[in-house]
């Protein structure tokens, strides 16, 4: 009886540490493999900075009007400097067949899920790593706020909850690379309400009782979404 | 194969008559409106529509899910079903509530929360079918759709609460009405009749156009099977 419960506590808790694993070996396989290539990484980059170079142009980013579209600017060039890279990350495992080779693996399913989705998360936050303090340089506001930074996670994390699993079925059908955002901008629109709604406030220096409410949708999003695409995740793969 | 069941050909029959009464009460027996005169009787039809589009909304949603849990092709064939119908009723309520709008908001257009979130579902039941197009196996189809519709059923209360966040205009005509709406209206005996007999006619049309469209569905499943028996 005792023994029993023992070997069940130890199984419970080796599963754990498997999924673990296997979630770790995903991650490291895609960022081992893009520390080689850079081709994801390069191109997110280079587009998001030429994103703020049009943005420049397009809106005449002068002092009184930076204070009120920069969080605006910011999240429109995070986002679809996003679905760059989501669309990327998954055809790359189309192409090469690399994904019946995931799938194969005697794995949980949603453990490919979440090593992508935060192989992507990582990928996002380099480039906004990047870009923010290029923004910063270029129109001379300070962008490194710990409030800022914490609303900049949570919406990175909800857009690539949501962008892994709709990547992962847009790059089975015949016209994916224009599908994905197609299909992601509609679903994500709470996320960049709140986000932009969020750092717009972090930036003016609002009082925290008007920034609460969007890092508490942001937050619902994130659980909820995650919780969601780890759910349908099997039937997204599946042959 | 199976003729058109008698109950649905008198349904069919209903939902005419049931419109024509309905476009009547609404039209002419409703009272005019004091302050925005007969432009108010767009009201009638645009509310009733959006109600269809709302049940269209959760019936592909749960047909969505059902779906996930049964692998059994016939919820597609449902949720296909809620999604067209929900479009079309959506974007008649959309334009109905423009044209309400032009005379008593001063605008076709304006970003509140019900206006934003009825045209995000139309761009999400857009994505729908472009996702289902560029999918040529019909198993691989129906769950891809199925999925992106359980997405879309809990995305959009959540746009429309994150919209709600800022200010509204919409007025609240049932229920409690909010202090900023603009041109809301109490109800007389006349008009209630007339909305209440507009939401009542288009429930009836909408299952009768939910379930043509099933059959519809049905038929062109067995032709599809049929064909590939033919080629086999």
């Amino acid at each position: 009886m005792a023994t029993d419960e023992i070997n069940a506590t130890k199984t419970r808790q080796a599963g754990a540490t498997n999924f673990l694993r296997a979630v770790g070996a995903v991650v490291w396989k895609d960022l081992s493999a893009e520390l080689r290539s850079r081709e994801l990484l390069s191109a997110m980059l280079v587009f998001a900075l030429l994103v703020i170079l049009i943005f420049n142009f397009a809106l005449e980013l002068d002092l009184q009007t930076r204070r009120s579209v920069t969080s605006g600017v910011l999240w429109v060039t995070f986002a679809f400097a996003g679905t760059l890279g989501l669309n990327r990350s998954m055809a790359v495992e189309k192409d090469r067949g690399c994904l019946d080779g995931l799938l194969l693996a005697p794995v949980d399913r949603s453990a490919i899920y979440f090593g992508k989705a935060i192989s992507n998360l990582a990928f996002m936050m380099i480039v906004e790593a990047i870009v923010l303090p290029v923004y910063s340089l270029l129109y001379n506001i300070n962008l490194f706020q710990p409030g800022l930074l914490l609303v900049i996670l949570l919406g990175s994390l909800g857009y690539v909850a949501v962008g892994t699993l709709l990547a992962s079925m847009a790059v089975q059908s015949r016209t994916r690379d224009v599908l994905l955002p197609i299909l992601l901008f509609p679903v994500v629109v709470p996320i960049l309400i709140a986000a932009v709604k969020a750092s717009g406030g972090y930036l003016s220096g609002a009082e925290m009782s008007e920034i609460m409410p969007w890092l508490n949708l942001l937050i619902v999003y994130d659980v909820i979404f995650t919780a969601i695409a780890f759910m349908v995740f099997d039937y997204v793969v599946e042959e | 194969m199976k003729s058109k069941p008698r109950f649905l050909t008198i349904l069919d029959i209903a939902s005419v008559l049931l419109l024509a009464v309905s476009a009547y009460l609404a039209l002419i027996y409703a009272p005019e409106e004091a302050v925005m005169g007969q432009v108010q009787r767009v009201f009638y039809f645009h509310v009733a529509t959006a109600w269809v589009g709302m049940l269209g909304f959760i019936a592909a949603g749960v047909a969505g899910i059902a779906f996930l849990r049964t692998a059994d092709l016939k919820w597609d064939i449902i949720g296909i079903a809620a999604v067209e119908i929900s479009l079309v009723f959506f974007l008649i309520a959309i334009i109905l509530g423009s044209i309400w709008a032009r005379p008593v908001w001063n605008t076709w257009w304006t970003w509140d929360p019900r206006l934003t979130t009825a045209a995000i579902t139309e761009l999400i039941y857009v994505a729908y079918f472009m996702l289902r197009q560029g999918i040529e196996d019909p198993d691989r189809r129906a769950r891809f759709g199925a999925v992106y519709t359980l997405v879309g059923a809990v995305s959009v209360p959540i746009t429309f609460m994150a919209i709600r966040l800022f200010r509204t205009i919409h007025p609240v005509v049932i229920g409690s009405q909010s202090a900023q709406a603009q041109g809301g209206f109490n109800m007389d005996s006349g008009m209630k009749v007339a909305f209440f007999f507009a939401l009542f006619a288009f429930t009836v049309i909408f299952v009768d156009l939910f379930w043509n469209r099933i059959r519809l569905g049905n038929l062109a499943q067995k032709v599809e099977q049929l064909k590939l028996k033919i080629m086999s």
